[in-house]
């Protein structure tokens, strides 16, 4: 058992006196004041701030203690296993951090004339290509920020492919399967199309007769993970490209799970025409406790020149950008993307090398699989959709039977892993599974690490047939029990704002 | 760099992986691959370098980013979107905790309370500087937030024409248009006074009508000056039945009046002068924040950060709330599909509001301010610069005009940049009736030495002498 650490720490509102200050900001010179005039002649009346924003008065000591206990009462990948389903949490090395947040790159302008930077935009150039190569696509646009803004630019292409044809009238219809991530249908319905879902087989891949059926000349698309969300290589991608392709639609890849098939497998070469990345899953730079992230999106030779503007060229001599695409969609977000991030994917890319990254996929898939054998025996879990099939970098368990005969839920498994010091797998989800706990290892854990995640699961068991209160009332050793969520969001109860905290108070 | 035993891979030790497949049944990885068809496996190695060690990967990136020059070799004066200021030292530090840095969203609020808290005081404290009631824990960037606000406003008034100004970002603009036009929203601009740059009352009363879901206007504007008639034109919408968008500079807001304070329903803007470094233009933080009434916010976009107890009702604690909205959840009626967002750039810039507090933030607007106005009033006395080109009070940027220095923008900045000083943005082609235009920022870090050698270089170079 580990005991996480709890400083009860008040929020930062509560924290501090007046008149403290936690930075000292450069002085305003001899003689500007002069020239100027005083600001409140140059604002006039009627735009004036008449009252202070309400912050917080703290000294720095203070500010620093605060956020230093905050961060002791967070797990992170450098706590232990991390093994969220489809999230692939593996380790951030260090040297890419250290690089981001060097002068060299914090300290750049994204509108500096050209000629004072050749050498990111050369980092740029080279990432795209690499992450062509790597997905089997032509060409690679850096820009959405995070895997859905990927998605998003991804169905805004298929609306602009569409439109190109003078076909989007008509296509109106983006197909998911029933196992996709719930940014699939989400993305699909931002670039304004209709959501067909079709369902899974008895084999948990996509059922080849009901697409059949969902195509027609509606079809503007199909969205895919692939291996999907149970862990399994929709195997039958050949017939499904053909059927969408025969169709008229365009066929999505969704990169959540690429990890699984680095330099084994390429998306392009399955006939996906547009794929997204998730270089904070499969490129190792942190996830930030949700960003940044970044999400490039790579697209066949045919889409090519519908990419956001600017992109960057290179003729052979000089890196420029270029604004110059009249069919270009135009613009996701400002500027060129998440370049920090994109700069650690860079040095992920050259440390791992063409055999790294190879022996990456490998080892997340054989890691998932030796857990997926190992938890096997566990009483209470199934593995549904057979284990006929290898999983690729994650395997989906069921907890159903264990809820059945011990009223020990998955989420009461995932609260119970806690106390264990080991973060929970992903719950509930794929919606096919019931009790779902979806276990992604990756690569970046020792043998001993994801020993120690089987050995807790099954002690859980045991402790679900025995005792099951000590399950069902997990965790104790957080730095807080379970939490009423129905209460954060309720009307009645419902605090979003220091603000709003002090005005329900008085009520 | 051999593909055995690499430092990131545990397992890919021999032994351990012979053992392992062993456990599994398997006497080759390949073997896991199997159910792969065959003409897709990729049986050649991929064409991206070998492996390198560590220092070499160190050496090979900062050798490329040494091509570079920095914002710190030269005296630079970029803004437009993206702005140079200083980051505290402290706050780096957090940002850099790995507990932090290297958590998922956190699904396990017992073991995430620490970035949950943080991510509740960054709402709070955005709450407070934007007078809103509620704000979501961060979109990818203003333009972003702006296309959401956008397609928020639509849902909620049931309409689909949005107003903005003429003065405005050119990528933000080209954002809302890709993220309105599968919403079927139009989107109209509305002219400005030729003389001040103030949105046209005259224009926006011709082009509202009915069909107005919402109006924007941003303040400070694009072009750096601080759009005045606020009141009238939230008024304006407000009669109409459409809601008023605000987009902000959160630097202004210790001295600007807040959007809340004049009517604004939905607040978006830029949130990466609060502590985030510039990046070459990424990761920034989209700041978005509405008023609290519930149809708002259950339409809002994004994650909203709760306070809640624990169960047992003991204990104050924080988790997600309002999911629902979310397209985990809700998938294709979600709000949005966003879900992972700029979190830890969120963290960094409630670390630095709470190091400033409320008169940090009053003296960060004004000595900003000063300094703007002080490069202002000396460029424009330089013969033939026009500084700014409208007659409005400005904050941190303002245009500086060169048609009657004989010279363009282009040239002005070559020239300059020789004499190791960066100019502002060239915006005459954004803005061709503004001529030989340049868009020009100065933020706390220039010193008044700094402004006086841009003056005195611009002179020199207008002059002929350089």
């Amino acid at each position: 058992m580990v005991k996480q650490a709890d400083w009860s720490e008040p929020v930062i509102f509560e924290l501090g006196r007046k008149g403290r200050r936690g930075h000292i900001l450069p002085a305003v010179e001899e003689g500007v004041k002069q020239v100027v005039g005083s600001v409140n002649t140059i604002i006039p009346e009627n735009m004036q701030r008449k009252s202070k924003p309400k912050l917080p008065e703290l000294s720095e000591v203070e500010v620093a203690r605060h956020y230093i206990r905050l961060s002791q009462m967070n797990y992170g990948v450098d706590s232990g296993l991390y093994p969220l389903g489809s999230c692939t949490m593996k380790y951030n090395p260090k040297i890419n951090e250290s690089l981001a947040n060097s002068k060299a790159m914090n300290m750049l302008h994204p509108y500096q004339d050209e000629s004072t930077l050749q050498g990111i935009l050369e980092i740029l150039y080279r990432l795209e290509r690499w992450l062509a190569e790597i997905t089997g696509t032509y060409e690679v646009c850096l820009q959405p920020a995070a895997g859905a803004h990927g998605e998003f630019l991804g169905t805004s292409l298929i609306r602009a492919y569409h439109k190109f044809n003078g076909e989007l009238e008509k296509r109106r219809e983006i197909i998911v399967p029933d196992s996709a991530h719930g940014t699939n249908p989400a993305s699909a319905s931002m670039a304004g199309f209709n959501v067909v879902v079709v369902p899974s087989d008895k084999d948990g891949c996509v059922n080849i007769e009901a697409l059949k059926e969902a195509v027609s000349e509606r079809t503007a698309g199909l969205m895919l993970t692939n291996p999907n969300t149970l862990g399994i290589f929709e195997k039958n991608i050949e017939e499904i490209a053909r059927i969408i392709h025969d169709a008229g639609g365009l066929l999505y890849y969704d990169g959540a799970n690429l990890n699984a098939i680095l330099g084994k497998v390429r998306p392009g070469d399955m006939g996906f025409d547009i794929v997204h990345m998730n270089i904070h899953k499969t490129f190792s730079t942190p996830h930030g406790g949700g960003g940044p992230g970044s999400g490039p999106v790579g697209v066949s030779e045919e889409l090519a020149k519908f990419l956001p503007v600017p992109r960057v060229v290179f003729n052979g001599e000089r890196y420029r950008l270029d604004y110059d695409r009249p069919h270009s969609i135009g613009k996701i977000r400002s500027f060129y993307g998440n370049v920090a991030v994109l700069l650690k994917a860079y040095a992920y890319i050259l440390s791992l090398g063409n055999e790294g990254l190879r022996e990456v996929a490998e080892i997340s898939v054989l890691n998932a699989n030796y857990v997926a054998e190992k938890l096997k025996g566990i009483k209470g879990l199934t593995l549904p959709y057979g284990d006929e099939v290898p999983r690729k970098h994650e395997c989906v368990f069921s907890a159903k039977p264990l809820k059945r005969e011990t009223g020990v839920s998955a989420l009461d498994v995932a609260k119970r892993l806690l106390d264990y010091g080991l973060h929970a797998p992903t719950i509930y989800f794929p919606l096919i599974v019931d009790e779902a706990l979806m276990i992604e290892p990756t690569e970046t854990f020792e043998k001993e690490e994801l020993d120690r995640f089987v050995e807790a699961m099954r002690k859980i068991s045991e402790e679900a047939y025995k005792n099951p209160e000590v399950v069902l009332k997990a965790p104790h050793n957080t730095a807080v029990s379970r939490l009423d969520e129905v209460k954060a969001s309720h009307p009645r109860t419902m605090i979003l704002s220091w603000k709003m905290r002090l005005k329900k108070g008085g009520e | 760099m051999g593909k055995h035993n690499h430092p990131y891979i545990p397992n890919s030790q021999p032994e351990i992986k012979a053992e392992m497949m062993k456990t599994i049944g398997i006497k080759d990885v390949d073997e896991l691959y199997l159910d792969v068809p065959e003409r897709y496996r990729l049986r050649k190695l991929l064409n991206i370098p070998r492996g390198m060690s560590e220092f070499e990967v160190k050496k090979h990136v900062e050798s490329l980013l040494a091509k570079n020059k920095t914002c710190a070799e030269m005296l630079t004066f970029l803004g437009a979107g993206c702005w140079p200021h200083y980051v505290p030292a402290v706050v780096k530090e957090i940002v850099q905790r790995s507990e932090l840095l290297t958590s998922y969203t956190p699904y396990q609020p017992e073991v995430s309370q620490g970035m949950l808290q943080a991510l509740f005081e960054y709402q709070s404290m955005i709450c407070e500087l934007t007078g809103m009631e509620v704000a979501n824990c961060s979109m990818y960037d203003w333009a972003s937030a702006l296309g959401e606000a956008a397609r928020m406003a639509s849902r909620l008034t049931n309409k689909n024409e949005i107003l903005i100004p003429r003065v405005i970002h050119p990528e933000r603009l080209a954002t809302l248009r890709v993220y309105a036009e599968p919403a079927g929203i139009t989107i109209k601009q509305v002219a400005y006074d030729a003389e001040t740059g103030q949105l046209s009352l005259e224009d926006l009363k011709s082009k509202i009508s009915e069909k107005t879901a919402a109006v924007y206007v941003e303040n400070p504007s694009y072009l750096g000056f601080v759009e005045t008639q606020v009141e009238d034109i939230g008024g304006e919408a407000h009669a109409n039945n459409a809601l008023f968008i605000v987009g902000v500079d959160p630097t202004s807001l210790g001295i600007l009046k807040p959007p809340g304070d004049y009517g604004a329903d939905i607040v978006v803007g830029e949130g990466q002068p609060l502590g985030n470094p510039m990046n070459f233009g990424g990761p920034l933080l989209g700041i978005f924040a509405c008023r609290g009434d519930l149809k708002m916010v259950r339409q809002m976009p994004g994650r909203i950060i709760g306070m809640t107890t624990t169960k047992d009702g003991n204990r104050q604690a924080f988790c997600m709330a309002l999911q629902t909205r979310e397209q985990h959840i809700r998938r294709e009626k979600a709000t949005s599909n966003i879900c992972t967002n700029e979190a830890l750039c969120a963290v960094a810039s409630a670390v630095y509001m709470a190091l400033l507090g409320p008169e940090g933030m009053r003296e960060l607007g004004e000595t900003i301010m000063y300094k703007a106005n002080y490069a202002m009033r000396l460029l424009s006395k330089i013969q033939g610069v026009k500084a700014p080109v409208f007659n409005s009070p400005h904050f941190k940027e303002f245009t500086v005009n060169f048609d009657e220095a004989g010279l363009s923008v282009k040239e002005a900045h070559e020239k300059l940049l020789k004499l190791g000083i960066h100019g502002g943005k060239d915006v005459s082609k954004e803005f061709p009736e503004l001529g030989e235009t340049a868009l020009y920022c100065v933020t706390e870090i220039h010193s008044k030495e700094e402004i006086e050698r841009l003056a005195k270089s611009l002179e020199d170079v207008l002059a002929g002498r350089c």
